[in-house]
């Protein structure tokens, strides 16, 4: 299991470690649920993850985006006769078709921000504005049983706003400098190319270090150990510890695909795909009291911009998997895509809010009381909890 | 001139503080750090004697690993040093000091130079980076660090009482570095017989390791006894001969020369005009080797204020980023573990010519992406600030439209903060 580095001790609460490292093994654990975050930075098309082909109007706004059909090679992988999951999501589709994925459709935050930075702020905040924590992070210092230390565990290198707001959360990542991801790596080599100096180094050293012309405009995944999928094994292994964290939050970048989408999409969501499969294999006998919520910050444009990409949205999708998950189903209403139906007519419609499913989660899953949702996320009373998320 | 004014907070400093004010006048602005004082003067280094004294307590307790405390002392001066470079509103001084630092090399390739490398800055390099030059090199010369970096600590004439009958004797490492490296380099011709006899010149300039506060010593009896001549000067006997030698070195036109060639090339471009290379020599022969001069000389050079050209080493790169957003949060960036990382780790040159300067050194290309990797981690840091506005805070004018856009358009803060310092224009200076 890697070790972890203390947050707490970071943030100047040495005190609470003086007990010694045993002292963790000797806590009783907060609870035999464990419950991952994935946060997909950059807005991930939703329509793109889960097409609604059964939706007359979809080929008219983005025949250039879509898939191949159902059967055909590389095609969608049917979700039951109106949704297909994207071709590079393999793992996910066995999952659904097993009863542990289920998908929430047209789903937005509480708020209509189309700049990511603001977006993500509120969606780890969990209201529609930015907050000093986020809604995780007071989750887990609500948690009824909860350890007081140790409880959550940030994958990477910083500790996002989404686990602020808590002691007891740790932050582990490899040892060294993380990798950008490879659409970064492209923008850099971009940004440089025309220097005499730096440009000609930053190319040869991607050329050097395996970066591909495929990988780079990410239609292929580089593999090393800051890839998602290690980080994904990382978390299972220590969440299935039996004195290791309970929650834990991952991020995966890469999503924002303003142009050429079909070979930009397909290397995230391949690590995705990939990802939670090594989450599961990793989670091992815990995966049955597990459960995964991805979640992005917007979707995007339901209509192909003109260089075959989309731009900033609004509703898209969220994915909850795992062992304790209802699963083998699309929730949400589907508000459909005609002219009329459509956000300003540019974005998908949200019907659904995700405060709705993460207090679902929370509270089925977690079993936070009622009472300390509405803290988890201020002025929320109105937002009802989602319900048959898990299996009871 | 705004451009002007984001030029020079590049060119003659460590990157802008957005903090602080633009300034209006540039070039006044580097002028007035050259003609007022150090604030750094009186930063709270462990001297010299502390160094040595560690040193002494190290040999005698044989601490184990973690607890020297030598390295304690280097950890200290380190962080010391460090945060002023980040902090400091006289940017362009630290840089001057950093430049003469590196001219003077002294290196923990060298264990024991660990506790004395931040009192050497402190002693014998800052108090003289706008005095004379001769000053410089005298205090350089006779400082502990130097004298045991380059092992004229332990260097004996060969017909002095303290030979013990030949079995000690000379060392010739830090004479022959002090002509090829610190003063006239070999465009002046000197020869070998100078080297030997500049060696023996040196003898018994010392450190006396066991007094209630260790230091520099000159021992009489490990003097080579007798008259020298290096470089056609006939020198006194004894310590005065020393210091003889070095004030002609210092003032000789070939070292006016190196100077000027090296103080160009650092500031200017790493080929640097011809022309401006002989307007800073010729101020260093007319003032007698007057750095503060010298430097006024290079803010007046009108090739100063044209290219933007110079890579940033790691150590100007790492500070300009921790500028840009300090203060950091919690927990605080180990910066020196940073610059091991990215191939410049803190006064620890291989050798005693010190750090490269030329961007040919320093943009290798897996130099380039470790540098990229760092900045990716470090942009993690961003928090709540919007990238675009902080590039338009470094940058001003010097950003590019098309770096603004990238940051702008990009996936989160921390990618848009990723690709401003990766850029090359943040990249340089």
């Amino acid at each position: 299991m890697p070790a972890l580095t203390r947050r707490g001790a970071v943030l100047g609460l040495a005190g609470l470690l003086s007990a010694g490292p045993n002292a963790l093994a000797l806590a009783a654990a907060p609870t035999e649920r464990r419950f991952v975050v994935v946060n997909l930075r950059g807005a991930l098309d939703g329509l793109a993850a889960v097409a609604p082909y059964g939706d007359p109007a979809l080929a008219g706004l983005r025949r250039e985006l879509m898939a191949p059909p159902i059967g055909e090679p590389d095609g969608l992988l049917d979700l039951g006769g109106f949704f297909g999951l994207h071709p590079a999501l393999p793992n996910l589709h066995a999952l659904y078709a097993a009863g542990e994925m289920a998908i929430v459709h047209a789903v937005a935050g509480p708020y209509r921000a189309r700049s990511h930075f603001v977006a993500q702020d509120c969606l780890e905040s969990g209201t529609d504005h930015r907050m000093s924590s986020g809604w995780l992070g007071r989750a887990v210092a609500a948690m009824p049983d909860r350890r007081g230390r140790g409880d959550a565990l940030a994958v990477g290198v910083a500790l996002p706003l989404l686990l602020r707001g808590s002691n007891a959360v740790d932050n582990w990542a490899p040892r060294g400098f993380a990798s950008p991801p490879a659409h970064l790596y492209q923008t850099i080599a971009e940004l440089n190319a025309a220097d005499r100096v730096t440009g000609p180094a930053v190319a040869e050293g991607l050329r050097g270090r395996g970066f591909t012309a495929a990988i780079l405009a990410g239609s292929e995944e580089p593999k090393d150990r800051f890839a998602f999928p290690a980080l994904a094994t990382a978390a299972g292994e220590m969440l299935r510890a039996e004195d290791g964290p309970r929650i834990a939050a991952l991020e995966l970048g890469g999503w924002d695909t303003h142009a050429q989408q079909v070979n930009r999409l397909a290397g995230p969501l391949r690590q995705l795909d990939t990802g939670m499969a090594a989450l599961k294999a990793a989670l091992g006998s815990v995966w049955k009291q597990s459960c995964v919520l991805v979640m992005t910050e917007f979707g995007r444009t339901a209509r192909a911009n003109g260089t075959r990409g989309t731009d900033h949205g609004t509703a898209t999708v969220a994915f909850i998997l795992g062992g304790a998950v209802e699963g083998g189903v699309v929730r949400g209403q589907w508000p459909g895509l005609g002219p009329d139906a459509l956000l300003e007519n540019r974005d998908l419609m949200p019907t659904g809010d995700l405060r709705s499913v993460a207090k679902g989660l929370l509270s089925a899953h977690l079993r936070l009381p009622i009472g300390s949702l509405d803290a988890v996320f201020p002025n929320s009373r109105d937002v009802e909890p989602m319900r048959r998320l898990i299996r009871t | 001139m705004q451009a002007a004014a984001f030029h020079a907070l590049a060119r003659f400093g460590l990157g802008r503080r957005p903090a602080e004010p633009v300034p209006l006048d540039a070039a006044a602005w580097a002028r007035a750090q050259i003609t007022q004082p150090d604030p750094a003067l009186a930063l709270p280094v462990p001297s010299a004697a502390d160094g040595l004294l560690a040193i002494r307590q190290d040999r005698e307790a044989g601490p184990q690993p973690g607890e020297s405390k030598a390295r304690a002392i280097y950890r200290a001066s380190a962080q010391t040093l460090l945060d002023h470079a980040v902090s400091t509103v006289a940017p362009f001084r630290e840089r001057l000091v950093w430049f003469w630092t590196n001219h003077f090399t002294v290196s923990l390739r060298r264990g024991q130079v660990a506790g004395l490398a931040g009192a050497f800055v402190q002693e014998a390099i800052r108090p003289h980076v706008t005095g004379r030059f001769a000053d410089m090199v005298l205090a350089v010369t006779r400082h502990p660090a130097m004298l045991l970096y380059l092992d004229n600590a332990a260097s004996v004439g060969p017909d002095s009482p303290a030979a013990d009958r030949g079995a000690r004797g000379l060392n010739e490492n830090l004479a022959r570095e002090c002509l090829e490296l610190h003063t006239v380099t070999p465009a002046s011709q000197y020869t070998q017989t100078d080297v030997t006899s500049f060696a023996r010149v040196l003898t018994g300039w010392s450190i006396d390791m066991n007094a209630a506060s260790p230091g520099f010593r000159y021992r009489p009896r490990a003097h080579q006894p007798g008259e020298h001549i290096v470089m056609g000067q006939r020198l006194a006997a004894d310590e005065a001969g020393g210091v003889q030698a070095l004030r002609f070195l210092a003032d000789h036109p070939a070292t006016h020369r190196a100077l000027a060639t090296k103080l160009a090339r650092h500031f200017i471009a790493d080929d640097p005009p011809a022309e401006t290379v002989r307007r800073i020599e010729a101020v260093l022969r007319d003032t007698g080797g007057d750095l503060g001069a010298a430097s006024l000389e290079l803010i007046g050079l009108d090739a100063a204020w044209q290219s933007h050209g110079k890579l940033r080493t790691p150590l100007d790169y790492v500070v300009a980023c921790v500028r840009l957003l300090a203060p950091l949060g919690d927990p605080p960036p180990n910066l020196t573990a940073i610059l091991a990382g990215l191939g410049q780790p803190l006064w620890t040159a291989p050798a005693p010519n010190g750090w490269p300067d030329r961007a040919d050194d320093w943009a290798g290309p897996e130099a380039m992406m470790r540098r990229i990797d760092w900045a990716h981690a470090f942009a993690a840091r961003i928090g709540a600030r919007d990238p675009a506005e902080l590039a338009e805070a470094a940058l001003g004018p010097l950003l590019r439209d098309e770096t603004l856009m990238a940051v702008k358009r990009a996936g989160s803060r921390r990618d848009g903060l990723t690709l401003l310092l990766t850029s090359p224009e943040f990249q340089r200076r």
